[in-house]
């Protein structure tokens, strides 16, 4: 009877074992009787077996107390349910999605809290990718809206050819009304300004990299936003490199596909991750690594890529990209050469955006100026800015948005000074919208204080 | 050009703080490594000493240090595979503990300096300090655990307190029920007269609402149905209230502004309001996290949190020196250098140990653990009972470095600090925080004197 009880518990736990690639998987496999080994194969064979991901929650709930939607909206189920539980709903019978699955807002702080390592959010990427194929109408309002917003780079490139008429339009008030009542895209929110010059251009025009040097080179995946809004960062972090004696090369790319995960766009993003991957692999080859100066590009690229989506060469592209500074922390003395440096007294209110977080990078500004002289970091807490790229953009999910912000502008009135500094640029957004601040990216700021 | 530091600390959990903190402030450059969020969160947020120890033996009498008062939940304990408590001083139990204890390694001044240490850094949100006695904080589960220190939160709960008290609970928060709490109160033979009493607060709120909204809207104040958050919870209380002077609930009173929510509640109900810590998991473990890693930043620790450490690496010349460890990040492996390296992932909850069918082991350095061969070995059949795994960790000379399976150190530079380390059952000892802090404190002061030691072998491996 002893001997009964105990095969059972080996049973259960041998998928864990299994997929744990611990030390003894191999010696656990060859003590597998046939009959066990049949337990591993109940579910049919998916593109993507999540079984192992949902075996490793024991419900400890971290995940929820780690939610920022959960925390001002008590309807939210929580991560735990949209990930573990729900997967596990659908394997018992072919339930639908639930709706709350577009309240999630993919900032994916919960992949940060678990202790287990459930790949929470490849979870709620896959479910809102069925939602979105299965359950929403192609005709309403509300899918293209989402399929608009997602695919901001394709409107971006429209309205930066006339970038002077598009920032009219787009906060011209009546427009704006009209947005909200026939697209629900908040009135409430500035639209980000188009550079009149995009980072491409000014690529062009400077006729590509000042440095040539073949045994240091960096591809760098820019991203939309510092094409068309904010070439400034890209051309920070373009001379920063420089300054280091990288040579840059600007491969050409696509949308990271950040938006259109957060909207279960996902054949939407596959369609652009092709092409990136392809690009961006080549580059590989010719010995640069790839970096991204937004942190939620160089998440998707390192993380969502590879859990996603079955591409040639996406590991090699995921294990090949860095974020800009992650990148200059390993490679140079950038301490050293920053506490050279002199800025001229300024005072700036750190915020770390979740994708941060998730890369472990939310701390290396803090870090990095900590020491230098003439300017004054100050992190103003963990909390999640709350616009999500997208999510803070739509008319009903607003408010939710500006509640989970409220502690984010509260520290940041705080804190000294009056400017703001951040590495994803929707985070930057919230930040400004809340508090008014003229918001930076770090770069511009290594920027400032080492190239001449 | 790795990064690098004086000390590294593997580990962000009380231990991983408590050791990084300890040697930055014998100036040392220190930097701190987390993989995930701390398991603090699923821990009560009281700090624990010692509160029970393995008796001698069944027919011993009692000590005199044994609290003679709450026979009834002594008895519970004691008749337990001999377990003895609650110790009225987590020192009168030392020398009742097993050799390899940290407690029997380190001695007391090593728990007397974490605790010192704690108070510091949680200034004066936590209390305790003033004695050596434990203080008897009611439990969610309605059991007393005897803790040297605890948030300024649960003081007016405490069962020395002769006062009558109200245990409250909310209808809609099915994990807390006030009534149970009251009764086994009762049943452990608390000095005063206990009522629980379940009342309607946020009925609108889905079972499943998370803790941390229930400390938001007290937080913010927020309407619910009309009302502010803090006068619904108020009008639902009155009516059980009848001038006690003494209220209890589930810990979810806020969370940024907790103190002011209690002191407004207390206020308005003309009452001590107190707090009675959850299972996981729990704000005032979450709230002692946030204090601690922002003392990390004015003790001028770095940190980082994200991405594991998953190996190490030595030189040719030094093979039992370790030169840097390695974070992974997406599938690169990054090398993190440091003279000296504190190992403080935790044990089997933090995943600082795992095992699989055939052994027992730590992922990082692969230290020795010492473990039987069979596995059938490592638990009892009684759920409660004396699990040898429950001790399972790392064997540590005085000095908390790691030895390996012959005594000697596992590398000349590496210390471990928290549940990593073995010898301590500390769920039934109720010791965890304790041993994390004097385990803590120990390695990050040596670590931080071995600094110029490991400098000076350094150059000499360059001549």
């Amino acid at each position: 009877m002893a001997d009964d009880t105990d095969q059972t518990d080996d049973t259960t736990a041998q998928p864990y074992a299994l997929d744990s690639g611990s030390a003894g998987g191999s010696a656990d496999q060859a003590t597998l009787t046939d009959e066990e080994s049949d337990v591993t194969q109940v579910f049919p064979e998916k593109e993507l077996d999540l079984r192992a991901g949902a075996d490793d929650c024991y419900k400890c709930t971290t995940c929820d107390v780690s939610c920022p939607v959960a925390e001002v909206d008590e309807e939210f189920p929580g991560p735990k349910f949209q990930g573990p539980e729900q997967w596990r709903l659908k394997r018992k019978e072919d339930v639908d999605i639930d709706d709350s699955i577009t309240s999630c807002s993919n900032c994916m702080r919960c992949d940060s809290a678990c202790p287990s390592n459930v790949p929470l959010s490849q979870m709620h990427n896959e479910a809102r990718g069925e939602y979105v194929d299965e359950q929403m109408a192609v005709f309403s309002r509300e899918y293209i809206r989402n399929r608009i917003l997602s695919n901001y780079r394709t409107s971006a490139r429209v309205a930066s050819k006339v970038p002077h008429l598009s920032n009219f339009m787009m906060n011209f008030s009546p427009v704006r009304w009209l947005m909200e009542k026939t697209l629900g895209v908040t009135k409430e929110r500035e639209f980000p300004k188009f550079a009149s010059e995009t980072f491409q251009e000014w690529w062009q025009n400077r006729s590509g990299a000042d440095v040539q040097n073949a045994d240091k080179q960096i591809a760098y995946f820019h991203g939309c936003y510092s094409n068309y809004n904010t070439p400034e960062v890209a051309k920070a972090m373009v001379r920063v490199f420089e300054r280091f004696d990288y040579e840059v090369l600007v491969p050409p790319q696509q949308c990271s596909g950040t938006p259109m995960f957060a909207n279960g766009m996902l054949s939407d993003a596959r369609r652009h991750a092709v092409t990136n991957v392809e690009e961006l692999a080549a580059a590989i080859d010719d010995g640069a690594d790839i970096i991204a100066s937004c942190t939620s590009c160089s998440l998707s690229l390192r993380q969502e890529y590879p859990e996603l989506f079955d591409i040639d060469r996406i590991n090699d592209v995921a294990d090949n990209t860095f974020e800009a500074i992650e990148y200059l922390r390993i490679h140079e003395d950038l301490t050293g050469v920053l506490s050279d440096a002199e800025l001229d007294g300024q005072s700036l209110a750190y915020h770390g955006p979740c994708h941060a977080r998730n890369q472990g990078l939310h701390r290396q500004a803090i870090e990095l100026f900590r020491d230098v002289d003439g300017v004054h970091v100050e992190d103003v807490g963990d909390s999640c800015s709350g616009i999500s790229g997208t999510y803070g953009w739509k008319a009903e999910k607003y408010e939710t948005s500006m509640k989970i912000g409220e502690e984010m502008f509260e520290h940041m009135e705080h804190a000294k000074g009056e400017t703001g500094l951040t590495e994803c640029p929707t985070c930057a957004m919230q930040m400004e919208h809340g508090t008014g601040y003229e918001i930076w990216h770090p770069l511009q700021l290594i920027e400032d204080a080492i190239v001449e | 050009m790795a990064i690098e530091s004086d000390v590294l600390v593997i580990g962000g959990g009380l231990a991983g703080v408590t050791s990084a903190v300890a040697a930055a402030r014998t100036g040392a450059d220190v930097r701190l490594l987390s993989h995930k969020k701390t398991t603090l969160r699923q821990a009560s947020g009281l700090a624990d000493g010692l509160g029970y120890i393995p008796g001698r033996s069944r027919s011993d009498d009692q000590s005199e240090y044994l609290s003679q008062e709450r026979k009834d939940f002594r008895e519970l304990r004691a008749s337990r595979d001999e377990y003895q408590g609650p110790l009225i001083r987590p020192f009168d139990g030392f020398t009742a503990l097993p050799d390899d204890h940290p407690y029997s390694v380190l001695g007391e001044d090593a728990l007397r300096s974490g605790l010192s240490l704690f108070d510091d850094l949680v200034g004066d949100t936590y209390l305790g300090e003033h004695t050596e006695k434990n203080a008897l904080v009611p439990t969610f589960g309605g059991t007393i655990k005897p803790t040297a220190r605890y948030p300024r939160s649960v003081a007016a709960g405490i069962a020395s307190d002769e006062r009558p008290m109200l245990v409250v609970g909310f209808r809609s928060l099915t994990d807390f029920d006030a009534r149970m709490v009251a009764d086994n109160l009762e049943a452990a033979d608390v000095p005063f007269e206990v009522t629980g009493a379940e009342v309607e607060f946020t009925e609108q709120f889905p079972a499943d609402a998370k803790v941390t909204r229930y400390a938001r809207v007290l937080d913010h104040d927020e309407r619910i149905g009309g009302t502010p958050a803090r006068q619904a919870l108020v009008d639902a209380v009155e009516t059980s209230a009848n001038d006690v002077e003494r209220i209890g609930f589930p810990a979810l009173l806020g969370d940024d502004n907790a103190q002011e929510v209690r002191a407004d509640l207390g206020d308005r109900l003309g009452a001590d309001v107190f707090e009675i810590p959850t299972g996981p998991p729990s704000l005032p473990g979450l709230r002692l996290e946030d204090q601690l890693y922002a003392a990390l930043d004015t003790e001028g620790v770095q940190y980082e949190t994200g991405c594991p450490v998953v190996d190490y690496e030595t030189t040719v010349e030094t093979p039992g020196k370790l030169e840097s460890v390695l974070v992974e990040r997406s599938g690169r492996k990054i090398p993190y250098t440091a003279a000296t390296f504190v190992l403080a992932t935790g044990g089997l909850v933090g995943k600082g140990i795992d095992s699989d069918r055939d052994h027992v082991y730590e992922p990082v350095f692969d230290c020795h653990i010492p473990q039987p061969s069979d596995r059938y070995d490592w638990f009892t059949d009684d759920a409660f009972g004396d699990h040898l795994y429950a001790r399972f960790g790392i064997e540590h000379d005085t000095t908390m470095r790691p030895l390996d399976a012959d005594g000697n150190p596992e590398f000349t530079n590496l210390y471990a600090a928290g549940a990593v380390v073995g010898g301590a059952d500390v769920a039934r000892e109720k010791s965890a925080s304790g041993v994390s802090l004097a385990t803590g404190v120990v390695a990050g002061r040596k670590a931080a004197a071995a600094i110029s030691d490991s400098s000076a072998d350094l150059k000499m491996t360059k001549i």
